[in-house]
Formats: C-alpha cells, sequence, structure tokens
C-alpha cells in the first residue's frame, strides 16, 4: 500500500473523490504521522476527534456525491487563525487557555470545500521571528537533518533541546515543518515580511503570498495590519494552487479585502510560460552573496528561458530601504495591534493593585523578548516628536518601493525572479543572540513584496553545497498570482520535484 | 539617533510593559541597534513624495447603517479572566 502521507494534496483529492482511499483512513494515517513526529514541535494543538468527526462527515458526503473541492483532505492550520472553541494563541503566552468564539474567514472557507483539521501548528510568537524560535511552546526542527547527521544523532538532540537542529524558518515554522515531514496534506501560514516563503524555502516546499487583499485578515491574530497576508504552504505548486484557491475569496467582514472573484489557480498550472517576460533585478545582486545562491538564480533564468521566456535585466532602486522601513512600519503597526493584549478582556492576567499595574505586569509577563523589543520601537517611532522622523518618512518610502515596482511592470514584465533567502538553513540557537538584525536580515529578498502588497511565490530549485534545501521567489503583478502558479510549476518541472527527507524523527 | 536610559524607561511605560532595571541597558542596546539599522533611510529624498496610506488601491466598500450583529455578552465575555453580572472586572479605577 502507498504511504498515505506521502502522497500531494491533489493526488489525494482525486483518491478521495474516486473513493479509492476514504477521508477517514487518510486522516488516521497524518493522525499517526503527527504523533510519531511530537519530537520535531510542529503542532502545539491535535485535534485528534474533531479532525476523525470531520473526516466522517467528508466520507458521507463524497458518498452522496456533494463533495467540496477539498473534500476530506487532512491539513493544518497556523496557531494564528481563530478556530472556533479551538486552541488559538499565535504561540504566545499572552493568549495563555484563548478559545474564540468565532471562526477566522479563511479557515472557514477550507471546512466549506470540505477540508479535515488536524491541528494547530507553531509559530514564532505574533509571528514575529525568522525561525520559530521565539514562539513559547519552543522551536520547531526541521526534518532536514543538518550536513552529516545520521538520524540517531538527529532523534537525541530532538530529546534535548533540539541543539543543533535546523530551522525550518519562521514565522510559520510549524506549518513548514509539518508539510515538509508529511504530517498533513498542506498548511495554512501567513507572511508580513517573509512568514511563508523563507520557511518553505528552507524546506524544500512551496510557499504563496498572494495579493494584499486577496485573504480575508477576518480571524487572523494581527500582527502588521498593512503588510499580514494569509497564504498557503505545500509540497507542490498544484498544490498550493488548489489551498490558495480554498483559502481566498471576498469577505464583508474585512474591509480591506478584494471583491475580485478568485480564478482557478490550478488551470494556471501547466500553462505555458512562453513569451514572457522575466525581470531580473540587480538590486537583489546584494555585496557577498554566495556563489551557490548567484548560481541558483542564474539557473532559475536559464529555465525560464529554455521554456520560451525572455529575462531582461530591471532595476527597483529603493530595494535596499525596504527591509530598515519593514523595521519601523511593522513594529508601529504591531505595538497599535498588539495594545489590546491588556488582561482584562482575554488570555494571561497578572494580579495588580491597579488597572496600570495590571497592564504593565501581564504584558512583561505575557510577551516574548522579541514581542516586546518590537511593541517597544513601534512606540517609540510613533511618540510625539518621532511620528514624521520615522514612521511618516517610512511611509513615504513605501511609496516609492512600490513606484519601482509599477514601473517594471509598465515595461512590460510579467513577473520577476529572485532568490527566496540569502542562505540555506540555519541551526536553532545560531542567529540573532547578539544582534537582533543579524535576524532581520532574513527577510531581505522577501520583505519588498510585502511593502508593494504584491503576489509572491517560493518554490524548491535545488541544493546547497551542503545538500540543504535552496529555492527561488516570483514576484507578479497584483492579483495575478496565475502568472506565478504558471512559472513556478515551470521551475518545479525543470528542477524536479524536491525529495523530502526520508522519517527519521521517530 | 540613539535612545538613553531614561528615554527606554519613558518606551516602556508608554507601551505599558513593566521593564525592571536590570533588563534596561539591555534593551538600550537592542534598540540601539535596530534605530541604527534604520538610520539608512535617511539617505533617501524624500520630498514630495506621499505617503502609503493604502497598499493597494480600492475604494472601502460601504455598507448599510444597520446592526448586523449583536447579544452575544456571553461569548464576549467567554475568555475574560474575570467578570461579573455581564461585566468585565479590573482594580478599582477611581476612589
Amino acid at each position: 500500500m502507498t504511504d498515505l502521507t506521502s502522497l500531494t494534496l491533489a493526488e489525494a483529492r482525486d483518491r478521495l473523490k474516486s473513493r479509492a482511499i476514504s477521508s477517514l483512513e487518510m486522516t488516521r494515517a497524518h493522525l499517526e504521522a503527527i504523533e510519531r513526529a511530537r519530537g520535531l514541535n510542529a503542532f502545539v494543538a491535535v485535534t485528534a476527534d474533531k479532525a476523525l468527526e470531520m473526516a466522517r462527515a467528508s466520507d458521507a458526503r463524497l458518498g452522496k456525491k456533494e463533495a467540496g473541492p477539498l473534500e476530506g483532505a487532512p491539513i493544518g492550520v497556523k496557531d494564528l487563525y481563530a478556530t472556533e472553541a479551538v486552541h488559538t494563541q499565535a504561540c504566545s503566552h499572552i493568549l495563555q487557555g484563548f478559545k474564540p468564539p468565532y471562526e477566522s474567514t479563511v479557515t472557514a472557507n477550507l471546512w466549506r470545500d470540505g477540508a479535515v483539521m488536524l491541528g494547530k501548528l507553531n509559530m514564532d510568537e505574533f509571528a514575529m521571528g525568522s525561525s520559530n524560535e521565539t514562539s513559547c511552546y519552543g522551536p520547531v526542527a526541521s526534518p532536514w537533518l543538518p550536513p552529516n547527521w545520521s538520524p540517531a544523532r538527529g532523534r537525541e538532540a530532538l530529546g534535548s533541546g533540539k541543539r543543533g537542529l535546523l530551522t525550518p524558518g519562521g514565522s510559520s515554522g510549524g506549518s513548514a515543518s509539518a508539510v515538509a515531514a508529511r504530517l498533513c496534506l498542506a498548511a495554512t501560514a501567513s507572511d508580513t515580511g517573509g512568514s511563508i516563503r523563507q520557511p518553505a524555502a528552507f524546506t524544500g516546499i512551496v510557499g504563496v503570498k498572494p495579493t494584499y487583499g486577496r485573504c480575508s485578515r477576518y480571524g487572523m491574530v494581527a500582527f502588521a495590519s498593512s503588510l499580514d497576508q494569509a497564504g498557503p504552504l505545500a509540497r507542490t505548486v498544484r498544490d498550493a494552487a488548489i489551498m490558495l484557491k480554498a483559502m481566498a475569496g471576498p469577505d464583508a467582514k474585512d474591509s480591506t479585502c478584494s471583491p475580485a472573484p478568485v480564478p482557478d489557480y490550478e488551470a494556471a498550472v501547466g500553462r505555458s510560460v512562453k513569451d514572457m517576460t522575466i525581470g531580473v533585478p540587480k538590486e537583489y545582486r546584494l555585496d557577498g552573496m554566495s556563489d551557490e545562491i548567484e548560481r541558483l538564480w542564474a539557473q532559475g533564468a536559464e529555465w525560464l528561458r529554455a521554456a520560451g521566456a525572455r529575462v531582461v535585466d530591471v532595476s527597483l532602486p529603493h530595494t535596499p530601504y525596504a527591509l530598515p522601513a519593514y523595521y519601523i512600519v511593522a513594529p508601529a503597526e504591531a505595538s497599535s495591534n498588539l495594545a489590546r493584549y491588556d488582561g482584562v478582556r482575554y488570555g494571561l492576567r497578572e494580579p495588580a493593585s491597579d488597572v496600570i499595574e495590571l497592564y504593565q505586569k501581564t504584558r512583561a509577563k505575557g510577551f516574548g523578548a522579541e514581542v516586546r523589543r518590537r511593541l517597544m520601537i513601534g512606540t517609540y517611532v510613533l511618540s510625539a516628536g518621532y511620528y514624521d522622523a520615522y514612521y511618516l518618512r517610512a511611509q513615504k518610502i513605501r511609496t516609492l518601493i512600490k513606484r519601482d515596482f509599477e514601473r517594471v511592470f509598465a515595461d512590460g514584465v510579467d513577473a520577476i525572479l529572485t532568490p527566496a533567502t540569502p542562505s540555506a538553513a540555519f541551526g536553532i540557537g545560531e542567529k540573532g543572540s547578539e544582534n537582533p538584525v543579524e535576524m532581520y536580515l532574513n527577510d531581505v529578498f522577501t520583505v519588498t513584496v510585502n511593502m508593494a502588497g504584491l503576489p509572491g511565490l517560493v518554490a524548491p530549485a535545488g541544493f546547497s553545497g551542503e545538500g540543504l534545501p535552496l529555492a527561488l521567489q516570483l514576484i507578479g503583478r497584483p492579483f495575478d498570482e496565475e502568472t506565478l502558479f504558471s512559472l513556478g510549476e515551470t521551475i518545479e518541472q525543470s528542477a524536479g520535484r524536491m525529495t523530502l527527507p526520508e522519517r527519521w524523527w521517530g | 539617533m540613539s535612545v538613553d536610559l531614561n528615554a527606554v524607561r519613558r518606551i516602556a511605560h508608554l507601551a505599558r510593559i513593566e521593564v525592571s532595571e536590570a533588563e534596561t541597558p539591555h534593551l538600550q542596546r537592542e534598540i540601539n541597534a535596530i534605530l541604527k539599522f534604520v538610520e539608512a533611510l535617511d539617505a533617501v529624498n524624500v520630498d514630495g513624495v506621499q505617503p502609503m496610506t493604502s497598499v493597494i488601491p480600492m475604494r472601502l466598500p460601504m455598507r448599510e447603517d444597520i446592526v448586523t450583529d449583536g447579544d452575544i455578552a456571553s461569548k464576549v465575555l467567554a475568555n475574560a479572566p474575570r467578570s461579573e453580572d455581564g461585566f468585565f472586572v479590573v482594580p478599582k479605577v477611581i476612589e
């Protein structure tokens, strides 16, 4: 029998539909895989009873030919999505015990289409991080072993604080690890500066950050509202297209959500890319960039050329300012959004004699170090006397960054090709302990896309010299995810489907 | 620009996060590292540039001015650490 957990989402969907397999079998296989993979720490809550109940309901609908597009397919949900009566904490201690009385629109759309929820996935606290190390539930291990490690050494490290193991990236580290380790067919994730795309790159899977407004933000725990966007992590470009189709769509509960109908993204997978124009931006060639990233990028351009696309050099002159501007805009919005965690309405509450002390003690105890740091930066840049120098200036630079992209697209470029990350995955505990900026540099290629509200797709494209996955990023015009799926499929086909690591974790 | 220890204490108070004296110098170093990083933006000429207010140009939708939901006090209070008689309870605010 084929291992049910190694099917792609598309394959599983087709077999469920033809009733070659049942959702109950499929769901049980994944719940067993999750049990064996406890050591990775990808899931922070497993909803086994709910999953089995949903699977039985799916099987009934499949039997009555009333199946939805994702009927019976078990998936994982990032802990940042409100799921009614189910653990939702954005992996923060301050939301201790929180169970929302409502459902996020994105997850409601997935259940409407028949998907089965396996549980909630680990993440950096409030999505602030690039390695999943800021989670109040501890770090997640990547299913990729460090170079030259034996499975036995990996298992030993899982049992002792995960020291030396690789991070799956962040903030959607649990989602990426779970998808790459085949604990779920696909997962929801979210991306404010690269939190879908960098973990996809680190774990050899596909991630899509859609255009701002393509998915509703209703019921997503807010980090930076003008940058946050929901998106999928999956093992193939086709699977990501299937997931996004279900997740996206108009929603009256989010005024920034686009009313435009959702195209059939899967139909774009395999569509010819002949005569498309692909821009390669010179500003993404960083000083000191490694040869292997340079080579991967050139290889990607060559693959697209071989498929009939035209590759042209383009310039996005304000690229170097995107990351610094992001570290003003995102903390500023976070400081405003996270003001709601006050110890009064939900979550943690520290005893205090007056209400100000109640806020201060609760927030000191409930937020982790990275979140506290960003909230303080955000508070500072918005405070009287500094607003114009920092926040207003950053928002003007954002306009310039967006204008760079608009010029390139107006010149006839259909999509832009860049590396996804400056390096392959790094080790747990390796980065950012001295200077937080060291960790922030992970997002140097992805953050521009959030600043300009554009769609970005990351697909695996090769390996580092040490045998770890590396990926390329495609950036598209607003609401033109379809072009990214066509080009992403070309990269995937040219590179060959990524072979994910064999199970060593238990 | 950089912040001194007093500024760190003031920011912590504005953010309503209790910070111990022992933590303050460490936080100061980290905040200054980030402020140093964002100094790069000073090199950009932003004269006459409009600040971004909406990342995707779209009209905010209007809806009818009617009540669409409500009467869910028990749901609103369900996660409260302390509530009484349909209210959130906080330490005494006025004498």
